[in-house]
């Protein structure tokens, strides 16, 4: 058993049924974690905020739904503090689908974090998209049986994220803008720097981890295996069929979709197409044909307009 | 060298890619019909069964895949790819079918029970394997031509083959012991096939 990741410290979910009718199953490990994120590769996960769009994302092929009471557009025009959705909705969105059902807590407050694990809910998202609650500390993951996603911008923020227990990793990009520029520097400094790793001599490592302000052992092992140790996803900013493929062929293994499917004229439509886009991204002509007759796109604003205390990609570290 | 195909619409192709090769077997990843073309074998990976199953209707799959599990090759689903093979998964959405089984998807609860165990494989030298369980189904009711390969200690079927059928409630392909895999791989040889 691996101890750096797996272990009972939240008080109420131990990880080793010991006896009874359940001996022996070990739960909330890395192993299980991470590889729940596995089986979402090559797949969209969208936002929600109605039990009717979490049926219209699992109709569409979906494989996983974000649970929110608010879409970051929405959360980005109406401003105030945004929290953990109401226990009520995120209770009403996971009894009408059969896929997995994710939710959001606040950067550092692992009570939110707490109350969706008791939920049930099968991914918490760690997300800067929220008003953070903590601004030096993030939540330590690896006390949670349930697994988390969190945000980067870098190969230093994503190891971060992973040395304090995420078992999946997603681009920032930036929420609720429908601007996929963002996600798309994001996704290329993530995977630069996976690649510049790999080039190194061992004795070159330890310099490599600390400019990137990253964990030594997880360095090594990102040198050696040349890819992240867990699920990487883009999000932040895509609101077409070709803002997916792009990601997917800048080598990410899913997307997310927050704002982009439910803001446009064509919600059901344009799910659809993204899901078909994702599977075959790299096949233009597939493309080109789920990219017609969507209607209006989300309309978005430029990332590069955004203010710099409003962007939500600065948030977190 | 043989040709193994996985069906590639979502889900842990890379995996399963990643163990057949270490097996020293050349993965083909199956995507579209023609891509079923001269395969020897083929895994329907973990996934979203959803997901996979409308992507095979839309890009024109299941009839193909049945037709390729009735030829005989050998066929392997997990998880999800077991539901797939599945005569009756108790949700209305699309099987290839082929194995005489009825499943209960998310048979163990959501992902905060999801689990790993060792778990004794029939036809499985060298001890317990290590299965991990991800939000996984189990099989609730086996026709008679369905031989049970594995028993979690209390009950639920996790593991079933039925003649070139292999079907694991649980992702062999998440670990580095390929003794599952060389067993699927061992289906296909003559001198080995199905009792």
């Amino acid at each position: 058993m691996d101890m750096t990741h797996d272990g009972p410290h939240d008080g109420g979910t131990a990880a080793v049924n010991g006896a009874g009718e359940h001996a022996g199953r070990e739960t909330g490990t890395f192993r299980v974690k991470a590889g729940m994120a596995a089986m979402l590769k090559g797949g969209v996960i969208m936002d929600v905020t109605t039990a009717e769009q979490a049926k219209i994302a699992e109709d569409a092929g979906a494989v996983a739904v974000m649970a929110l009471e608010r879409v970051p557009a929405d959360i980005r025009a109406q401003g105030g503090v945004a929290r953990m959705a109401d226990p009520d909705k995120v209770l009403e969105i996971m009894a009408a689908v059969t896929i997995p059902v994710m939710a959001k807590a606040r950067i550092g407050h692992f009570v939110e974090a707490q109350v969706l694990q008791a939920l049930g809910v099968d991914y918490i998202d760690e997300s800067e998209v929220l008003t953070p609650a903590d601004e030096a500390h993030h939540i330590d993951k690896t006390a949670f049986t349930v697994p988390f996603v969190c945000g980067c911008r870098d190969l230093g923020e994503a190891l971060r994220r992973i040395g304090e227990g995420a078992a999946m990793i997603r681009t920032k990009g930036e929420a609720g803008t429908g601007d996929i520029v963002e996600a798309v520097r994001h996704a290329r400094a993530v995977l630069g720097d996976i690649r510049r790793l790999a080039s190194l001599r061992p004795d070159e490592l330890p310099a490599a981890a600390k400019a990137l302000g990253a964990p030594l052992a997880l360095v090594h092992d990102v040198a050696a295996t040349g890819r992240l140790p867990v699920v990487n996803f883009a999000a932040g900013g895509v609101a077409t069929p070709a803002d997916a493929a792009l990601m997917m062929q800048l080598g990410v293994d899913g997307v997310f979709v927050g704002s982009g499917i439910f803001k446009s004229s064509d919600p059901a439509r344009l799910a659809h197409a993204v899901v078909r886009a994702v599977t075959h991204f790299d096949d233009p002509a597939v493309l080109a044909d789920v990219s017609r007759g969507l209607g209006e796109a989300m309309r978005g604003r430029a990332a590069a307009a955004i203010p710099a205390p409003e962007r939500l990609a600065e948030r977190g570290w | 060298m043989k040709r193994v195909g996985v069906l590639a619409l979502q889900g842990d192709v890379a995996e399963h890619a990643g163990a057949l090769a270490r097996c020293g077997v050349a993965a083909v990843r199956v995507r579209r019909p023609a891509d079923l073309a001269g395969l020897d074998a083929l895994v329907l990976p973990g996934g979203e069964s959803t997901t996979i199953g409308q992507l095979a209707v839309d890009y024109g799959l299941v009839q193909p895949l049945r037709d390729f599990v009735a030829s005989g090759k050998p066929v392997w689903g997990t998880c999800a790819g077991l539901i797939l093979l599945a005569r009756d998964a108790g949700h209305a959405q699309p099987l290839v079918g082929g194995l005489d089984v009825r499943v209960d998807r998310n048979a163990f609860g959501r992902q905060v029970a999801s689990f790993e165990t060792d778990l004794d494989v029939a036809g499985l030298a060298g001890g317990p394997f290590r299965a991990v369980f991800i939000r996984a189904p189990a099989v609730v009711e086996a026709g008679p031509g369905v031989d049970v390969l594995a028993r979690l200690d209390d009950g639920p079927i996790v593991a079933v083959r039925q003649g070139a059928i292999l079907g694991t409630a649980f992702h062999a392909e998440l670990g580095d012991d390929l003794r599952v895999h060389r067993l699927f791989l061992g289906m296909g040889e003559p001198n080995v096939d199905a009792p």
